[in-house]
Order: C-alpha cells, then structure tokens, then sequence
C-alpha cells in the first residue's frame, strides 16, 4: 500500500514538474504555397541539378529573386537533394512549416522580436480556448523579394460640410 | 397656532405634489411605455443581475426588430488580473487605414449622416517630430505609404487619469477594473463634456440617428462596448471589450497588414506589451498632460 502510494505521488509529481517545464506547443499557419507546386520533389526528384544563376524560362518564372540577389541563387536555401526540404548554413535540414529558423540566421533581432508576437503578426484568441493564429515570415514577406509592395489606402473620412 | 401652522404645510405639500403630478402625467402619457422604460432604467453599474437580465432582453428584441438578427449582448466583467495596454509601432504604419474600417464593421459604427470613425490616422512630415498641428488626415494618394511622411494612428487612449470621466456630469463613463475606460450609452445625456476635455479626439458624437446597413451588422456585442448606438450617445474604442474579454485580439491588430498593432495584459509578465515596455524605445502621446494614457507608441531605431 505505501509502495503504491509513493508510486502514485512520484507519478503525480513528475507529471506536474513536466507539465510546467514542457514549452507550450505553438501551431503557425501552414506556409503560403503556389497551389499544385507541392511536393517538389514530383519535379525535381528526376531533374539534373543545374547551380547556374540564369533567368528561370520554363517552370517558377514568377519568381525574380530580389532578396540580396548578387550574393544568393536558389540552392542556398533550397536542399540540392531534398528539394522538399530548406538547408540552413550548417547543413541542417529543415520543413518549410520551420522557414523561420532560415530567415532567422540572417536575421537575429527581428527573429528574436518575432518569437515574442512582437515583430509580425498574431491574431485570433492570446488567452483561453480559443484558437491562436501565429504567421510565419513568409506569410508577409515574399522570400524571394521581402520588400512589401506598397497598398492602396482606404478612403479618408468625410469632411464636414462647410455650411 | 400650532393647528393653523400645520395645515399651512399640509397645503403646501398637498399642492406641490398635485403640480408635480400634473407635470409628470403629461410628460409620460406623451411617450409610450418603451420610452418612459428607457427613462427610468437605472445605471448599468447599479442594475441588480435581475435588472440585467431584463435590458438584455429588452434591447435584444429591440435589435431583431430594427435589424432582423439575433443579438447576444454580453455583460461579461473585468477578467481578474488583467490591465490591457496597446502598442503601435511607427516605423511600420503604412498608413492604409485597414484598422478604420475593421473598426467601423466590427463595432457597428453608424456608415454615414453620421459617419463616425474611432481611429484617426495623422499624416506627419518625416522628421518633424510628433508635431500634431501639422498633421493632415483626409490625405488620400494612390499608394501608401508615401515618400516623407509617416503615419501616425490615435484613437482612445485608455488613459489612467482620464479626463473624459473626471468631467462626465452624470457619471455615464468610467473605467473598468481591467484599465478600459466605457459609456452606458443608455445614461449619457449628450452634453459632449467629454469630447470637450479629450485631449486625443478619443471621443465621437452620434449627431442623427446611426445608419448601419442590416446585412453589415455584427450581431456579437457587449453592453459597454459594441452595441448598436443611439442619437445623443457619445461613444469611443473600448479595446474591443467584446474580444479582449474572451481572450481575443482587437479588430484593429487582426486586420493591420504589417503587424503594427500589439495589445496585451501588463500583468502578465510575459505578455507582448511587457517585452515592448521592457525592451523597445516607447512613449506615449502629450505624455505632459498627466493623462497616464495606456497606449504605448514605439520605433526600431
């Protein structure tokens, strides 16, 4: 009977000590995906690899890279291999639902400003049941050209009438 | 003497009660039962939950019948140990006013005649500072946001010290244990003190009665918050008490394209607003005032 009880209390209190210690798990909105482009590997796993910068022709000729260009070409982010997969610097392979730990590596302070909800964007329920909605870089930022595109603003209040 | 004495005052008063009532039955036979109800509803902080009950009903069924949907009016409190404080980071406002219309629409804002906004968006030239008097909030370009200005959105400020409250003759305004300064529309009596001592324009006036198109409604409201307005009512942001409340983001931070708009609990230690105060260079507007507002404005550098 004592076993048991010392059992059930170290059960009890190893389970309380996880629970406290265990980070919240944190859903982001899946990646913003060209329809019909994943996965990649249906195209690439049977095509050459070609490293060469060229103007791309036939296939992704939406994409003009514009996101420090003299200096990147696809396959620094992309995986040669695993096209389904992003590389980070020291070879780590990593989901496109983790592209933030990408842009993370040049990008530090906003990064660290993002992991707080301070840099970007959160909306649904902060506290509660509800449903958090968490976006990732990519959601804002087109990876391949970051810059945001300038909008057109809503129309100005009415001005009050003179008379 | 004493006998002619006490049937002086027995006149008096007989007479004065019979003038009262001659004043009183006129003035209620000329509205009907609806209005003279509405006249006699006691303030909201002082309704017994039964009292509550019975508004609730009362306004639901007004607003199916002026609106044609089922409401539900919330009269949630204060969630304990909560404080709400806002951010708004100016070196990333657009200016594309996408938080004005969340607002109108999520707060049943009266559209036009008229048209009332609880957000302003200023227009400053880069570089002269926070400089309010030459702001400009009828710019309209093609595209924002444009070269050598920055925008610069105000709306209420949720002060600590609010002005508006302190001057309410009636005490129609107040502020709520979690920091959100309301209105009991039904006991505001229109004089527009409040609008007057605001030193931030928080306030607007609902000079006609609201026009909101009846399929733009939004049904979920709070007492103190959302619900449809009437003429004569001031009325003002609340955070959207009908969100934070239940743990949800205001319209304004959903909808804001560039996620500059930040809120949360300043008793929450890890809460976004307590990582902006702690970590980023904040300040608040006409900070000299002493209004204590809860709306914290910061940059990157």
């Amino acid at each position: 009977m004592r076993a048991f009880c010392a059992a059930v209390t170290s059960l009890f209190l190893l389970f309380f000590f996880a629970s406290s210690v265990m980070p919240v798990v944190e859903e982001y909105t899946p990646p913003p995906m060209t329809e019909g482009m994943f996965p990649c590997s249906n195209c690439h796993a049977t095509m050459e690899v070609n490293r060469k910068k060229r103007v791309l022709k036939e296939e992704h000729t939406d994409i003009k890279l514009h996101h420090a260009e003299t200096m990147r070409w696809c396959l620094d982010c992309h995986d040669a291999k695993n096209r389904d997969k992003l590389r980070l610097y020291n070879g780590d392979l990593i989901d496109f639902t983790e592209s933030y730990r990408l842009c993370g590596e040049c990008h530090g302070p906003q990064y660290k400003d993002w992991k707080a909800g301070i840099h970007g964007k959160r909306a649904g329920y902060f506290s509660g049941q509800g449903k958090r909605v968490y976006y990732l870089c990519a959601h804002c930022h087109d990876p391949h050209g970051p810059r945001f595109k300038p909008l057109k603003p809503e129309p100005p209040p009415i001005k009050p009438k003179d008379s | 003497m004493q006998n002619k004495r006490y049937t002086r005052r027995e006149f008096l008063r007989n007479a004065s009660l019979t003038a009262l009532g001659g004043l009183t039955i006129p003035l209620f036979s000329s509205c009907t039962k609806e209005e003279a109800e509405d006249f006699l509803q006691r303030h909201f902080r002082e309704m017994t939950p039964e009292e509550k009950r019975q508004v609730i009903a009362k306004l639901e069924q007004r607003y199916l019948q002026k609106y044609g949907r089922k409401f539900q009016i919330s009269t949630q409190e204060a969630v304990p140990d909560t404080f709400w404080a806002y951010g708004l980071e100016l070196s990333r406002c657009i200016g594309c006013r996408r938080c004005v219309y969340a607002c109108v629409k999520e707060n049943n804002h009266s559209r036009h005649d008229p048209q009332l906004h609880w957000i302003r968006v200023l227009r400053l030239k880069r570089g002269n500072l926070i400089n309010l008097e030459n702001s400009e909030h009828y710019y309209d370009p093609d595209l924002v946001p444009e070269k050598g200005f920055i925008y610069l959105p105000v709306q209420c400020q949720q002060c600590q010290e609010p002005p508006c409250v302190k001057v309410c003759p009636v005490h129609a305004t107040w502020q709520e244990p979690d920091g959100i300064v309301v209105v009991d529309y039904n006991w505001c009596i229109g004089c527009r003190y409040c609008i007057a001592a605001c030193p931030y324009k928080g306030r607007v006036f609902n000079w006609a009665e609201p026009n909101i198109p009846k399929e733009e409604i939004n049904p979920s409201v709070h007492y103190l918050g959302n619900r449809p307005r009437m003429k004569c009512a001031v009325e003002k942001c609340t955070f959207c008490i009908q969100r934070v409340r239940q743990g949800r983001y205001p319209a304004c931070v959903e909808v804001c394209p560039t996620g500059t708009r930040k809120f949360g609990n300043l008793l929450d230690p890890n809460s976004e607003m307590r990582y902006i105060i702690d970590r980023k260079r904040v300040f608040r507007l006409k900070e000299d005032l002493g209004t204590e507002p809860k709306f914290y404005y910061f940059f990157e550098a």
